[in-house]
Formats: structure tokens, sequence, C-alpha cells
């Protein structure tokens, strides 16, 4: 079987985000950026599937700037085959991925898709639900455990309540939680390969998708600083704050 | 995140702004190693120092190796972290691809080095040791040797070691000892007590490599009747595979200030029949052999003290931005919020120091580890002699430079955080601790000074100190026109006019009967170069940055150049004025230090 894996590029998970100073978005220059921590996941995922010898080849697939090369290539050093950069300037939401990420399917007939279940960016948790709606394909997503066999997957999903077990038919669009794998350090003697391994870019425009935002964001903001707490003196006084200044009693 | 490891766009500075390493990949050998590639490559090492290096480095400290039943205990975190820096393919970085090694620049693993010694020295301390040990057998080892060794040493399966010192012999290694006698089968058994042999003994690796210098038993006394032996811990079976124990007998462990995670060993070799062993090169020329993997050794040293400098850096940094204390002068009312300590000038000033010299340093070796990567791989022949005479004369340099002023960085660091930084539960003084090794071990300061005055700056009638004159003076004549730098560059000129007449002075000295004395200052000698050196460094890294901010960067870029061209100015004006009453003395070159009697003091 074949494998799809979605990656995102994000900003590092270690830089501490600065709002722009005109409330546009957050500062992305000259910011440490690499794949998103949730999609590495699921490039670990589809290789094991490939050491284990059930997918026989995994694509990974990046949407964006030309610089999603650099997180293809990340792909590539985990041990995915190839890659596909579907390259555009344009801001990109969920649904425009999704929409996106289906004509690659088209011509790649995979048998899974697998991509993380938010990017830690903007945590929209859209884009692989939009791709199995729109593809009309069966989904299993905050998977913590993917089992394939005989042409079904069992998902273990992560529920509030705790594990919910699906048993769904391919193809599968998957997501993944933090607990469906550790990933590996891209060693290397794999950076050096994947820099001969294929990579492949298209356009919005060649796949036909119409990528225009349908979501005006209106301001972007630092949360409010906490407040800092006061101690008091006694029960009583902490009951009557209670009661006549949160309001909760 | 981790406070201390060394932020990315600081190594990208150097790497790829100041020493140009992607263009490396223009010889054959770095092929592979294009920009693209050393950056996954620090990617990869930046993730591996954060997740498995930095979180056991107070552990390690803590729980030094013990000895239990005859064993050497180390916490299972050290072996985890090296198992995955193994596997990831560090050890092999710079090693020949023939056997196995992936052919990085050495500029670009000594960033490496230093983002993992800045999470953790003591575990990196082992992968330091046997990348040096399969240098050197690479360089020296026989085609057998080579074949034996390389694969599993490259691979991170075997550890090296190196064991010079003997209890009468330190810094004096002529004095040394221990003696190898030849066996028909063309192997040598050697006997002889080693001590603060690094990594001497554990169970991280299935075997360790030790390379040790002994005496042939007609050998002449001193240092031509050194040879280099290759001495394993287990001795090869049929199969190649680690069999039965050779004899060399754990005597005791060395319990020390710093770099505790790391085992340091009083071996003896050949308590029975004789530890097994190989020669390694000629015989005779054991120390030429040694000093081959000294050199790179000690800028390797010096790299690992600036990365400490960093790691106080960035720890004392992180906690003047939370700590809140007192108000800005003329903030008189009290009801007004306290500031963060990073407000007040006085502290600014420690932070800035310790940034001067923790970047100074790490641009010093890794403008070194460039010079390594020339004298290997330059275009032709010229070029790297060059380099070879460039690298000869900064390794003492670079080696002391980092250990004495990043030091004093970690002093600082730990000022920052006053009282608390006096206390165990902040990770500034175990810093400080670790580095004080850094101006002893691999040649002592005064050891460097002796090579630096005594041997590089005299050799080939002073064409190294000639060179490394000509390189300072092209970045002066350069920066002469550019006008936030012109007055660094004129305060260097002329601060190189006195150095170059000071040095003539001392070697005249030498030559007229005064060696004693004149070497007796070797030290403020190495000082004041030193110093000159990183202030050259210094001023090409402000060029880089200068160029940067004319093309009016992003807030967080802008910030960072001029970060860099704030510590320039700091080492310019608090640093470099520090040279002249240097030279002053040099040139008195007063007696009282060679000719006052021992019983005097």
């Amino acid at each position: 079987m074949k494998v799809l894996v979605a990656v995102k590029r994000v900003v590092d998970y270690n830089v501490k985000i600065r709002v722009k100073s005109d409330n546009t978005g957050v500062e992305t220059a000259n910011v440490k950026m690499s794949m998103n921590p949730f999609d590495e996941i699921a490039v670990e995922e589809a290789v094991r599937l490939k050491e284990a010898g059930t997918a026989s080849e995994v694509v990974a697939v990046s949407l964006g700037v030309k610089q999603c090369q650099e997180t293809l290539r990340t792909a590539l050093a985990m041990g995915a085959d190839r890659a596909i950069l579907v390259e555009t300037e344009a801001e990109l939401q969920p649904l425009a991925v999704a929409k996106l990420l289906k004509e690659v399917v088209a011509k790649e007939s995979p048998d899974m898709v697998l991509l993380g279940k938010q990017a830690i960016d903007d945590d929209a948790n859209q884009t692989g639900q939009m791709l199995a709606a729109l593809m009309g394909w069966a989904q299993g997503t905050f998977a913590s455990k993917i089992t394939l066999a005989d042409g079904k997957a069992e998902v273990v999903r992560e529920v509030d309540g705790g594990l919910e077990t699906v048993s769904v038919n391919l193809p599968l669009v998957a997501t993944t939680d933090l607990r469906l794998n550790e990933p590996r350090y891209a060693s290397l003697p794999n950076i050096m390969k994947a820099k001969k391994k294929p990579l492949d870019t298209l356009t919005p425009d060649e796949l036909g998708v119409d990528v225009a935002p349908r979501l005006t964001t209106l301001k972007v903001e630092e949360p409010p600083v906490r407040q800092a707490g006061i101690k008091v003196p006694d029960v009583a006084t902490l009951i009557d704050k209670l009661k006549t200044e949160a309001k909760v009693i | 995140m981790d406070d201390s490891l060394i932020p990315r766009r600081e190594l990208d500075f150097l790497l790829f702004d100041l020493l140009e390493v992607e263009r490396l990949a223009e010889r054959p050998r770095h092929a592979d190693h294009g920009r693209d590639t050393i950056a996954a490559m620090l990617d990869t090492a930046e993730a591996l120092a954060r997740d498995h290096f930095a979180p056991h480095n107070r552990k390690a400290d803590e729980a030094e190796p013990r000895l239990e039943n005859g064993r050497v205990v180390t916490i299972p975190e050290v072996g985890a972290a090296l198992r995955r820096f193994s596997e990831a393919g560090f050890m092999a970085a710079v090693g020949d691809a023939e056997w196995g090694g992936l052919q990085v620049p050495y500029s670009v693993n000594l960033a490496i080095n230093a983002l993992f010694s800045a999470a953790n020295i003591s575990t990196m301390t082992y992968a330091f040791l046997t990348q040096a040990a399969a240098n050197l057998i690479s360089v020296f080892g026989s085609q057998a040797q080579k074949e034996t060794w390389l694969p599993p040493l490259l691979a991170g399966d075997f550890f090296g070691t190196m064991a010079l010192t003997e209890p009468q012999a330190g810094s004096s290694l002529a004095d040394l000892r221990t003696r190898a006698e030849p066996q028909e089968d063309g192997s040598y058994r050697l006997f002889g007590a080693k001590i603060f042999i690094s990594g001497g003994e554990h169970e991280l690796a299935r075997n360790i490599v030790h390379l040790v210098l002994a005496r042939l038993p007609d050998a002449p006394p001193g240092v031509k009747g050194i040879s280099l032996f290759l001495v394993p811990r287990f001795l090869p079976g049929p199969d190649g595979a680690p069999g039965e124990k050779n004899d060399i007998a754990l005597a005791g462990l060395i319990h020390k200030m710093g770099y505790r995670g790391t085992t340091s060993t009083l071996l003896n070799f050949g308590e029975a029949e004789g530890a097994t062993g190989w020669l390694v090169g000629e015989a005779g020329q054991g120390l030429a052999a040694m000093f081959h993997m000294m050199n790179e050794s000690r800028v390797i040293v010096g790299n690992g003290a600036a990365a400490l400098g960093h790691a106080g850096y960035r720890q004392s940094l992180a906690y003047a931005r939370e700590r809140a204390q007192g108000r800005p002068p003329g903030a008189k009312d009290p009801a007004t919020p306290q500031v963060p300590i990073l407000r007040h000038a006085d502290v600014k000033r420690m932070l800035l120091a310790q940034k001067a010299y923790a970047e100074g340093a790490l641009a010093l070796t890794l403008y070194c580890g460039r010079l390594i990567d020339d004298e290997h791989t330059a275009d032709d022949a010229p070029a790297r002699a060059e380099a070879r005479r460039l690298l000869d004369i900064l390794t003492p340099i670079a080696k002391s430079w980092p250990s004495q002023w990043c030091l004093e960085g970690n002093n600082l660091a730990i000022q920052v955080l006053g009282g608390y930084g006096y206390t165990r539960d902040y990770p500034v003084e175990q810093t400080w601790r670790d580095n004080r090794l850094n101006p002893i071990h691999e040649g002592t300061h005064g050891i460097q000074a002796q090579d630096l005055l005594g041997r590089k700056v005299r050799q080939e009638d002073g064409a190294a100190f000639a060179l490394l004159c000509d390189r300072i003076e092209a970045t002066i004549a350069a920066s002469r026109d550019t006008p936030p730098l012109a007055s660094h560059a004129g305060a260097l000129e002329n601060i190189l006019v006195r150095v170059r007449a000071t040095t003539a002075g001392l070697l005249a000295a030498m030559a007229g009967g005064r060696a004693e004395t004149a070497l007796g200052h070797a030290s403020v000698y190495l000082e004041a170069l030193g110093h000159v050196v990183v202030a050259w460094l210094w001023l090409k890294q402000a060029r880089v940055a200068q160029a940067g901010l004319d093309a009016a960067p992003a807030a967080a870029e802008h910030a960072f150049l001029t970060g860099k061209l704030a510590a320039c100015h700091h080492f310019f004006a608090w640093e470099l004025p520090r040279v002249g009453p240097w030279l002053d003395g040099l040139a008195v070159l007063d007696g009282t230090w060679a000719s006052l009697p021992e019983d005097c003091f």
C-alpha cells in the first residue's frame, strides 16, 4: 500500500512567539521554522509501516512557500521515499489545504493519508476532517494507535473520556495524536541521502484549486498577562471574596 | 526550552556569515555538505542536545561515576544519550567515507560539538575522546589497524581514550616511564601506571581503545624515546569481536571538581603478564603522533570552554530577564513595580562582557576549525601550508583564551545571580566548576604559553607570526573606511605595532641569554596576543554585522546584529585596552619571577 503524509512548516516549538507590532499576525522573519510536531509523528508512523513491510511507498506532501522544501527534506531524511511541494506564496487556510490535498490524492492514489491532528501555529484541527469529507473517505482522528489488517484499520482515538477504538475501511484519513509514537531524529547519513531523493513541485493552478482565503483575520494579540494573586488573612475573608468579588459561590 | 543551548542564529552567523562554510562543498571531500545539509544536521544536533544531553547534565554532576564490585557504574542517561548520538551518525561525522565516516567539515563538527558541550560537556567528552582516537588511527594507523578499529569507533560501538599522563610525568611528558616489550608475534606487552585517564573505564561501550604513550626497551631517554600504542580493554577474538579482557586494571576513580559525569581513572597496565598492545606509527614517533591528536584536541578544549561560556551567559541572561529587583535610577516611588535586573546597567555590563568572551571565543575556535579544513582540503599546496602555519600559532591561543576568559565569564554569570548563583539550586556554579578544568587539561595554560612563545612564534623564522599579523592587517585595512568600525581598526593597528615590537624584543632577550626571564613571561604574552587575536575576530564579526544592518533587516535580526556590534564595541572599549599594560611589562621584563630564590617564598 501507498501512504501519503502531509507535513506543515511552522515556527519551531522552542521559539517564543512574538506578535507583529501591527497585530496582523506573528513574527516569522528570521524565526526558526521546522516541521509541525504532530506531522513528525505522522511521518514516523508512515515510515514504520514501510519498515514493517505494510507500506510500499511513503510520499510526503507540503503546501506553501518554497522553503517548505526544507520541511520535506526532513521528512525524506526520516525515511519518506519522495516528496511533493504544492508551492504558493498565498496564505493557505485549512479548507484550501484540504482541497489541494484532495487533488494530490487523486494523482497519487494512496491507500491512506496521514497527517497531524492539528498544527501548532493555528491549532485549527480541521484539515484532516475536511479532507476525509471531500474525499468521502473514512477518518480516524486523534490516533494513538493504528493497526492495519484485511483492508481495514483499527484506530485507537484519544477522546475526552479516554480511548475509543474504531474500525474503519480503507482508504483512510488518519490524524495523529502525541502518543502514537516517538518520532526518530533524522540521522546524518539519512540527511545526506535525502538530498538525492526526488522532490516534485506543483502549483494550486496546476491542480485547479482556488485557494483564496474564506476567513479574515481581524486581529492577533498576546494573551492577557496573568494578574498577580493576593494573600488573604483567613478563610472567612476568602469566603467573603468568593461571594462578593469572584461571585462564584 | 533549555537556557544553556547556543542559539541557532549565533551558530549560523559564525558558520555561514563569517566563515562561509557552505563554500567547502565546492571541494570533493565535502561535496555532500551544502548549506541545507549542514542546517539539517544542526537541527538534529539541537534536538538531541535539548532532549537527551541537557536533561541529565545536573544529575550526572550529582551522581558521579562510582565503583561497584569492581565495575564503574554510570547513570543510565549517559549511555542512552551517547547511543542516540552515535545512531544519528555524529560519532562518524568527520571520519573518512571509506571507514563509515561522513566527511562533515571540521568547522561544522566543532559547531555541533559546541552545541552538545553547552548542553552537557561531561557526556560529550566520551564522544570527543572517541572522535579524536579515530582521527589519530586514521592518520597514523596501519591498514589492518584501520580495518579493525575505525568502523566500531566511528559507529560509537567502541570508545577511545588518550593515556599520556603518569603520576611522575604530567606536563613533563619526557619523563614518562611506561614500557612496552616486543613480542614474537609483532605485538607488545605494556607495563606502567597512567593517571587522569578520562573515559578510562566504564560500561558505556563494548570496548575501550586506549592510545598509550610508552617506551621501547632500547629507547633513548626523553621525548625521542616515546612511542604510541593501541591497547584495547578487551582483546579482539578471532571474529574481531571483543573477547578476552586485557591486562589493564582500574586502580581507582578520581573525584573531580567538575566534568563529574566523565570518569577519570587511574589505570595500571600490566599488573600480571603485561597489557597487549600494538605499535601505532613509527617507533620513537609517539609524541609527534599524539601531538597531531593533541593539537586538534586543544582546539576542541577551547571550543568546549567557549560552549560553557555560552551556557553561563544564557543561564544568567534568562535569570536577568525574569528576576525583578530594584527600580531604574530616578524612580524612587516604592509603589512602582520592580524591574527585571536586565534593566540595570551594571547587570548589562556583566552580560555583555560574557557575550564578548563567549562569542569571541567560539569565533576563534570555529575559525581554527576552518583552518583545519583548509589544511586538509584547500585547493593548492601553498594555501594548505598557509592554513597549517596559522593553525600552528593560533592553537595555543584557541586552547587557552576561551579557557581563561570564558571561565571569567562564568564567574560573572554567578555574580549576575547573586546569592542564588552561589547555590546548587541554579546551574551557573556547575558551569563554572566544569569550565575550571579547561585551563588545566590538554596542556596547562603555562604549557600553552611556552608553546606559543618558545616554539610557535619562533618557528620558520617567525613565518607564522608574520602571517598572523598580515591577516590582522588585512582586516584593519578593509575596516578603515567603514565609519562605525574605523576607530576600532585604528586601535587594533596601534596595538599590533606594539605587539610586533614586543615580540621582537622577547625573541632578542631569549637569544641574548635571558631566555628564562623571557619564557617566565610567556603567560602574559599569551594573554596579550590572545586579546589581540580575539579583537581582530570581533572586528571581522562586526564587519559582517554592519553589512547585515545596512540591509535594513526585520526587528529580531536587527536586534541580533546590533548586539554583535555592541559586543565588539565592548571588547574594544574594555578588553583591548588591557593589552597595553601587559606589553609594558613584557618590554621591561622584570627579573623578579625568574630570579627570586625559592627560600624567599
